[in-house]
């Protein structure tokens, strides 16, 4: 454990958390774009969360301890998961913490803090965005599982060091398995970020949120670090999209030299996915909230389709 | 003194407590401030001694008592040293919160206590038993020291027939374990279980045994299809006594199951493994989707246990699928997650009806429509029930995440089998225990929500916090969840022992490639896993986040009305109700409901809306079993007329055909 | 290495030719369908395509050619005007609900993979792992016709149920005899017509395109 992993995870760590709202702001300016209009520029999540900061927080009168806890430890949960994805480099300090399950179970546990969160106040709202962010998360979590498990089985481990130095030092062949569990991964990312066809992030109607419903009565900080976690989320599921499906650039720890080179390819590769979450963003219309089981679904079975084809067309008899 | 004089001594000193409380003329507070941590000092020390009898080789006695020429047999090995500590850990926690809440609780406390010394003492002995006659007469005495404490409120009808159903399964299952001992012993006669471990079986009467055990035990512990009894006994029983057939009981035939698999029968098939893993899948399944539309406390509970015991089923299978295969340590694997899992669920199950029972006498109510709020009022259990709802839900870092890794870590190694067919199947089996794990989260969101969160849906008056007796036993069950989430290592090199006897393998190897942070499954790159770094990461990353923005921004607070959106009259009524809650996994999962509903019409002049949610094996298998029994035994009362000279032709007519066969 | 690189390029054929598969199970609206079918079609040409460059037969040629004409061009606008002059867009109605549809076929895909595996392991071509896809996609256009209500779909399944079986052929025996392929075009050209004329009595019969009124034409005894 040499001071210079140490340094770089926590490094890697600064980078993602400040990185964040960034992103946030590069996707609306690009759907602002496509939209034909100009936009309020990539750096308004961070003038945002400056503002909030610096307000009175106000809470209801009977919000309980767990209400004002919540915000922290979602805040806290989404920042571990950002240090345990190789965003930058391999084989850093905390990456053995978790596998991909156990990722899977951190997000779960952020979305439980959020929901009970949301309950906590006692009106229609909260109750409504925690009864269909459970929904969805129940049967989000199985797909995501299943397109985790397409990777894990062609490197035969569920640590996300191992899967990526395996996948990013193959011949550059297309396994068609990957492709079906990169689209399921698509889609599952919609739906647990927020993002539309399943739950639209601008949205002020009250009766079609999903996720700002639970976070409808925080204000001031709470909000803020509400907000900059819902922003983190994004980033470590597009990082783990990369990490998995497009993992050239990422550093191997110890080799410091390639620490430039990953953070070029990291930030081109958002901009990218940024771009592009835009443009789909454009092109879909916001689904009913019953719709959403049969979208999940239809991921859930590209993933198992993903990891079948891998049994046949992977794996060559010998 | 060895351990298995000391488990042995447990249940007698458990026995003579009670009997002396039946006949004491204390008063109801001491009566229960007495002997019930009492007997939580048994268990205590019921733990501590099997806990030394993990390791080492197995002590063996035969007791002098039972029949003339049928004496007991009792032995302590690893597999029954396991279930013993988690009978003590657990009845600990729970005879220590039941020394407050039997104080208030109704009943004959005399009864209630001789009752409950006598069901954990036939614990006990169920899992020392060695020889078939023992096994019985335990698990017999269990039952019916369960139906008693059961039926402790027996004026209510509905609580009696709860009990009889209980009984009934119970009986019927036991039927079909002695069937199984009756078959592992071959017409040999000889009863004990080391005979039984001597025998080789025919392939196709170990099948028979199998099944027999699988249904026996299956019927104890609540498989499908005979799992009915479990939604109406526990909320029936008082709740420390839910806690501990939910957290105990179910476990024993858990114990039994794996006992017979394992230890009587050498060899397994493989199809019993398959079985045995779709079995499990479908009960995991079934149980936490009736949870989530569940609106009284304790139904939820109990079918949540249905889900759990449904994942520690697929363990089971998995285990003897791969041992089938010959993959020794991928069977110690998945057997150290089965045996885990039983030990968590056993901890946190117990933990969160000893909350409901904190609840049920702090508001007299039990159905989630009218709680709410407890957040407030009760403090303590609220926090206490937190961790107990992290637990269940399968959070990390703590302890039911850790059994539920394991399990997917061992479902991740099926591919390496040579069968195409399971190769291709069984990660598809784990994405429906994917299902499962996800919507527990959903059901224990609602449980926790609707309970503790928000306002109080109906008016609950002076809801009160828990006694001191009460908060000890809370606290010591969450203390272990804690504990047992931050150390999985610990516990699965206590394990150790088990996998060897049983499966002929260790993941001792595995383990010493990592250091005691890290939880592996076979090998540090393949998989690790270490809680006490996601608890490090996460409290700093609070801590420094808190302290940051309190320095460089202010700490401001405000208080002020909710958020209405411009409705003036939002009141309590309007949060979700338990129904609403589980509404969307009502609609989706609409085939596999029976939903009688009946609602208003617009011209109603009280509008009156109401829905049940029935499960569909009454219909489909208990309802034609009770026609059948009900046709049979009206042919079988033909006989029967109340006319003497028939009856005296029946005996005339047996001796004739007796002096006819004996000549 | 570009014996692999074909490889992998089938390979990822036959994958997509799974996906539309799929996605063909789980459609409602007739039109996309259509469209799907369409991309069936293209998929295959482009296969064999492929298989026709790497091993260098010319008759694969002309086999692409004909089957970008017929499957992507005539028969989905043959189908167009069908479904024009019938003035239907939309099946709501399957026999059972997609979710369960969609896991029978998962379980369908699964059956194939493994029959497949002994075979593709005793073939000698380079597309022999394919062979399990096109027993599934064959399988699954099966189910299709199995779980619809109306009649234009039920034929749409069927077509595609060809399509799997060319593509069995191709990857099992580098294409069939040029004969043998002429013929099946001409057939399968001639049944769509055959269809649509038939499509146009039950039309006028029943005054509906719900094959359930078919069961009307039974002896009443």
């Amino acid at each position: 454990m040499n001071p210079g992993f140490v340094a770089s995870q926590l490094f890697q760590t600064l980078l993602a958390v400040f990185l964040a709202p960034l992103m946030l702001g590069w996707v609306s300016q690009c759907r602002a774009w496509l939209q034909n209009r100009s936009g309020p520029g990539v750096l308004q999540p961070y003038r945002v969360l400056i503002k909030l900061f610096w307000k009175d927080a106000v809470l209801a009168h009977n919000a309980s301890w767990l209400f004002r806890l919540a915000p922290y430890v979602v805040f806290g949960c989404m920042v571990l998961a950002v240090t345990i994805v190789p965003v930058l480099a391999t084989d850093l300090p905390f990456s053995p913490a978790a596998d991909v399950i156990a990722l899977v179970g951190l997000f779960a546990l952020a979305r439980v803090f959020m929901a009970l969160a949301g309950m906590d106040v006692g009106t229609a709202f909260g109750s409504l965005g925690a009864r269909r962010e459970m929904l969805v998360a129940s049967l989000a979590e199985p797909a995501l599982l299943m397109v985790f498990f397409t990777p894990a089985l062609i490197s035969e481990s569920t640590a996300l060091n191992t899967i990526v130095e395996v996948l990013a030092h193959r011949e550059l062949t297309v396994y068609p398995s990957l492709a079906f569990a990169a689209v399921a991964f698509l889609m599952v990312l919609l739906a647990e970020n927020a993002r539309i066809p399943v739950d639209n992030p601008t949205t002020h109607l009250e009766l079609t949120m999903i996720h700002e419903a639970m976070i409808l009565e925080y204000s001031a900080r709470h909000l803020a670090l509400m907000e900059w976690a819902h922003a983190l989320k994004l980033m470590t599921y597009t990082c783990i999209g990369i990490a998995l499906f497009l993992p050239w650039g990422i550093a191997q720890a110890g080799h410091w030299e390639m620490m430039p080179v990953a953070i070029v390819a990291l930030l081109f590769k958002l901009g990218l996915a940024g771009a592009g979450l835009a443009g789909l963003e454009m092109v879909s219309a916001k689904m009913r909230i019953f719709r959403v089981p049969e979208f999940l679904g239809i991921a859930f079975l590209l993933a198992v389709l993903g990891m079948l084809t891998h049994f046949l067309l992977d794996m060559k008899a010998v | 003194m060895s351990s298995l004089h000391v488990v042995l001594g447990v249940p007698l000193f458990w026995i003579a407590t009670g009997l002396l409380g039946l006949l004491s003329k204390a008063s109801r507070e001491t009566h229960a401030r007495v002997l019930f941590p009492l007997s939580a000092l048994g268990s205590l020390l019921l733990a501590v001694g099997a806990w030394f009898g993990l390791t080492g080789e197995p002590q063996s006695a035969v007791l002098p008592l039972g029949l003339p020429d049928l004496p007991f047999h009792v032995r302590l090995d690893a597999l029954a040293a396991f279930f013993l500590v988690l009978l003590g850990g657990v009845s600990a926690g729970v005879s220590l919160y039941s020394a407050g809440y039997f104080e208030k609780a109704g009943g004959d406390i005399r009864l209630i206590c001789l009752q409950y010394q006598v069901f954990l003492a036939s614990m006990t002995v169920v899992l020392l038993a060695d020889d078939a006659y023992l096994f019985m007469v335990a698990w017999e005495t269990m039952a019916l020291a369960s139906y008693f404490l059961v039926t402790t409120d027996h004026k209510l009808a509905e609580i009696r027939s709860a009990g009889l159903l209980y009984l009934i399964v119970a009986h019927v299952g036991a039927i079909a374990i002695l069937l199984c001992f009756g078959t592992l012993q071959l017409g040999q006669w000889n009863y004990t279980f080391d005979a039984m471990r001597g025998n080789t079986l025919p392939a196709a009467w170990a099948s028979v045994a199998f099944l027999l055990a699988l249904f026996g035990f299956g019927a104890k512990a609540g498989f499908l299809p005979v799992h009915v009894w479990l939604p109406e006994a526990h909320p029936a029983a008082p709740s420390p006594v839910s806690g501990l057939m939910s957290g105990v009981m179910l476990k024993t035939a858990i114990y039994g199951l794996l006992r017979v698999s394992f230890d009587l029968l050498p060899v397994q098939a493989l199809w019993w493994g398959v079985a045995a893993l779709a079995l499990g899948l479908l009960t995991a399944l079934f149980g936490v989707m009736f949870a989530a539309v569940q609106t009284d406390m304790k139904r939820l509970l109990a079918y949540s246990s249905i889900e759990n015991i449904g994942i520690i089923l697929t363990g089971v299978g998995l285990t003897i699928l791969f041992r089938g295969y010959d993959k020794s340590v991928w069977a110690a694997l998945a057997l150290a997650a089965t045996l885990y899992h039983c030990l968590n669920h056993a901890l946190f199950k117990s933990l969160l009806f000893l909350v409901t029972g904190s609840v049920m006498h702090a508001t007299r109510h039990r159905s989630l429509g009218k709680l709410g709020g407890l957040i407030r009022p009760m403090p303590w259990v609220a926090a206490v029930a937190l961790i107990g709802t992290l637990a269940i839900a399968g959070l990390p870092p703590l302890n039911g995440f850790a059994s539920e890794w394991m399990l997917f870590q061992a479902f991740l190694l099926t591919p390496g089998l040579p069968n195409s067919y399971l190769n291709m199947l069984v990660p598809v089996a784990t994405a429906a225990l994917a299902l499962a794990v996800a919507l527990a989260g959903y059901v224990m969101v609602k449980f926790y929500g609707i309970v503790f969160l928000g306002l109080p849906r109906e008016e609950l008056g002076q809801a009160h916090d828990a006694g001191p007796w009460e908060r000890a036993g809370l606290l010591w069950l969450a203390i272990w969840c804690v504990v047992l989430g931050f150390l999985p290592v610990f516990v699965v090199s206590a394990i150790d022992p088990i996998a060897r006897m049983l499966v002929g393998a260790t993941l001792e190897a595995s383990m010493q490639k990592s250091s005691w942070l890290f939880l592996t499954a076979i090998a540090p790159e393949r998989a690790s896993y270490s809680p006490l770094l996601f608890l490090l990461g996460i409290v700093l990353t609070v801590l420094v986040t808190f302290l940051l923005v309190r320095r460089v921004y202010h700490g401001r607070v405000r208080r002020s009305a909710a958020w209405d959106c411009g409705f003036p009259r939002l009141d309590a009524r309007m949060q979700d109700s338990a129904e609403g809650f589980g509404q969307p996994i009502k609609q989706i999962f609409e085939p596999f409901f029976k939903v009688e509903r009946s609602q208003p019409s617009p011209f109603d002049a009280r509008p009156f809306y109401s829905s049940r949610i029935e499960d569909r094996f009454w219909s489909w298998l208990y309802v034609p079993v009770m026609k059948v029994a009900d046709r049979l035994s009206a042919l079988v009362g033909i006989l029967q007329h109340g006319r003497i000279h028939l009856y005296l032709i029946y005996s005339f007519v047996t001796l004739m055909v007796l002096l006819l066969l004996i000549q | 290495m570009s014996l692999s690189l074909t490889h992998q390029l089938i390979d990822l054929m036959a994958a997509l030719l799974l996906l539309i598969a799929f996605a063909m199970v789980s459609q409602r609206r007739i039109l996309r369908l259509i469209h799907l079918f369409a991309l069936q079609g293209l998929v295959l040409s482009v296969n064999t395509l492929i298989v026709a460059v790497a091993i260098n037969q010319p008759h694969l040629y002309f086999s692409a050619l004909l089957t970008l004409v017929l499957k992507v061009i005539a028969l989905p606008w043959l189908l167009h005007r069908l479904i024009d002059r019938l003035n239907i867009r939309w099946d709501v109605e399957t026999l059972i609900n997609i979710p369960t549809t969609m896991l029978v076929g998962i379980l369908l895909v699964i059956l194939s993979f493994n029959l497949a595996l002994p075979i593709s392991q005793l073939a000698g071509t380079i597309t022999r792992s394919a062979l399990g896809i096109a027993m599934a996609s064959v399988l699954l256009s099966f189910l299709m016709m199995i779980t619809r209500r109306k009649a234009v779909p039920q034929v749409i399944g069927f077509l595609a149920m060809e399509n799997g079986l060319f593509f069995a052929a191709t990857s099992a025996t580098y294409g069939m005899p040029m004969v043998v392929e002429l013929g099946i075009a001409l057939d399968v050209l001639v049944g769509a017509f055959i269809f649509g004329i038939f499509f146009f009595q039950i039309r006028e019969t029943f005054d509906s395109l719900d094959i359930h009124h078919l069961e009307k034409l039974k002896d009443k005894s």
